[in-house]
């Protein structure tokens, strides 16, 4: 009796081995394949580009040091004049940023309520959540820098445009972030609130809010470094700030490299000050005040 | 073999292992007992150097550890296995390759991007789930199984190691009665089958009395008591947890047959 149960014992154990290899050569297998498939893409990929290429990826890489290599011996040689340029380029810099932040604060704003209308659990009209999520995907499927150009268009140059255009983008990309955050916070404290009689918007905002915030401010501000550099991408086009500053002295042969030096170290300088900033109130958020 | 010598560790103005000292001279079975915040966790943290100590050394076999870096730490913690209080293996992952953890120290990244493990440690792997009774569940994830296998798993990890030692924190405190008995009576075969060293922070006294060969008592970072479980009397037994003559220890206690008697106590208490 005790022999047959070992043996039984042993033919188990020998099964459960044999399983567990076939599961380990499957994956194996899998994971050669995914492999396989990603060298695939990956040069098969480059190849089509470097084949649609106007100029040639391989006669051009030798020139690809040329630009920063002619910025940077002319700035060296004008380095006495980097800081007059940079307090020249301030103010253009401000309205940049200023043109940033407002579609920042608008986009984050829009993006919550279409956050929460649109995840699973908290959504007030759980039939309505794919109508918000195309609307979102709509928003960020518009390259901003179109809604840039027909807004100029139609009300002229300058900051609004820039600012709406923004701001769309932002919304539907803050949206979706938001709703990736909100779809793992814990319904336990919304369940609590519901059944105290809690109407939904005091349920979003006493039971999810506080969970999410942290995580919010930091995609947030994440968000509103990207729009400091597109809003300074849209100075291209004619909408104001350090764009349209940056685009005169980045063109070859003016002999304004100089500049165009200075204002690239002020928008460096921006993004660093606003990533400190950023983190600095992101501890406090999540840790609280340090004693 | 293991030797400490006034290992202290300080965290800013507070002192968590006030200059413990203690000598081991053959592989065996040693509980920790104390209070939440005696430094016995910081005590079994420093042995496998997941936090540095302050200030003293801890040798072994004439190796000192408190000043290994880089490889040789490394090498030292493989010798050295942890079993952690709340399991802390990786979830998502299922149980062989968790067990396949423990022999990380000896892979390189690469191999270990690609999962690539020898089929020989596949094998060993499964040997020792089939060792602590938990085969059957090799292919499912580890977050799959309840609170007493995963501790299970958990030791399988750190046998797969073949370590020196195994120092086992809290091991049992968020496990119920029946498997907490599971558990301990596994790290006791380990020591007695495999003469590998012991080392376990227990909160209740009847589990060191029970397992172990030798009990040290910690009492605000400070050892108040090492000997063997027959001289820890129910004075000194107070005097390390700090309590007055109203405690018991059927009160701390998670044997199930000391529990009914634990029950009655506090009926009594609410009573009065």
């Amino acid at each position: 009796m005790a022999t047959t149960d070992m043996m039984q014992g042993r033919g188990r154990a020998q099964t459960i081995h044999a399983h567990y290899m076939a599961m380990v050569q499957r994956r194996r297998l899998y994971g050669a394949l995914t492999l396989l498939i990603f060298f695939l893409l990956f040069f098969g990929g480059f190849y089509v580009a470097d084949d649609r290429n106007a100029g040639g990826f391989w006669s051009g890489l030798s020139q690809l040091g040329d630009f920063p290599a002619g910025v940077l011996s002319e700035a060296w040689e004008k380095r006495g004049l980097l800081p007059a340029h940079m307090v020249t380029y301030f103010g253009a810099l401000v309205e940049t940023v200023n043109i940033a932040a407002v579609s920042t604060l608008v986009g984050a704003l829009f993006g919550l309520i279409l956050s929460l209308m649109s995840t699973r659990g908290l959504s007030k009209w759980p039939m309505m959540i794919p109508v918000f999520r195309r609307i979102m995907d709509i928003m960020r499927a518009v390259p901003e820098i179109v809604i840039a150009l027909v807004l100029i268009f139609v009300l002229g140059g300058g900051p609004v445009p820039a600012m709406v255009a923004i701001a769309f983008h932002t919304t539907g990309a803050l949206g979706k972030l938001f709703s990736e955050v909100s779809e793992n916070a814990d319904l336990k404290p919304v369940e609590g609130l519901a059944s105290a009689g809690a109407n939904w918007s005091q349920r979003m905002l006493l039971g999810v809010i506080p969970q999410v915030a942290p995580n919010f401010l930091s995609y947030a501000l994440l968000r509103f470094e990207v729009n400091i550099r597109a809003s300074a991408i849209l100075g291209f086009v004619g909408a104001g700030g350090i764009g349209y500053e940056l685009k005169n002295a980045m063109s070859w042969g003016q002999g304004k490299f100089d500049e165009a030096a200075a204002i690239f170290l002020l928008l460096f300088g921006t993004i660093v000050f606003f990533d400190q900033l950023s983190s600095y109130f992101r501890n406090r958020l999540t840790k609280g005040v340090p004693q | 073999m293991l030797r400490l010598d006034k290992v202290t560790k300080t965290f800013g103005a507070n002192i968590a292992v006030d200059a413990a000292s203690f000598v081991v001279d053959q592989p065996m079975m040693i509980g920790i007992i104390g209070r939440s915040g005696a430094g016995k966790s910081t005590l079994l943290r420093m042995l496998n150097r997941l936090t540095d100590a302050s200030s003293g050394e801890i040798t072994f076999d004439g190796l000192n550890v408190t000043a290994l870096r880089g490889v040789a730490r490394r090498n030292w913690q493989s010798q050295c296995a942890m079993i952690f209080q709340q399991f802390n293996l990786v979830p998502r992952l299922d149980v062989v390759s968790n067990v396949l953890h423990g022999s990380l120290n000896q892979r390189s990244t690469l191999s270990t991007l690609f999962n690539l493990y020898p089929d020989e440690d596949i094998h060993r792997a499964i040997d020792i789930l089939e060792r602590l009774g938990i085969a059957e569940h090799a292919p499912k994830r580890a977050e799959a199984l309840s609170g007493g296998q995963q501790q299970r798993v958990a030791i399988a990890r750190a046998l797969m190691q073949d370590p020196r030692i195994i120092l086992a924190d809290e091991p049992i405190a968020s496990l119920d009665p029946m498997n907490a008995q599971v558990v301990m009576q596994s790290l006791r075969d380990i020591h007695e089958q495999d003469g590998r060293m012991v080392i376990a922070n227990l909160h209740t006294l009847d589990t060191a009395r029970r397992y172990c060969d030798r009990v040290i008592g910690m009492r605000d970072g400070r050892i108040v008591f090492d000997g063997t479980p027959e001289q820890l009397t129910t004075s000194m037994a107070r005097e390390i947890y700090g309590a007055d003559a109203n405690f018991s220890e059927a009160t701390t206690s998670t044997q199930i047959e000391t529990m009914e008697a634990a029950r009655e106590m506090l009926a009594d208490i609410a009573a009065q």
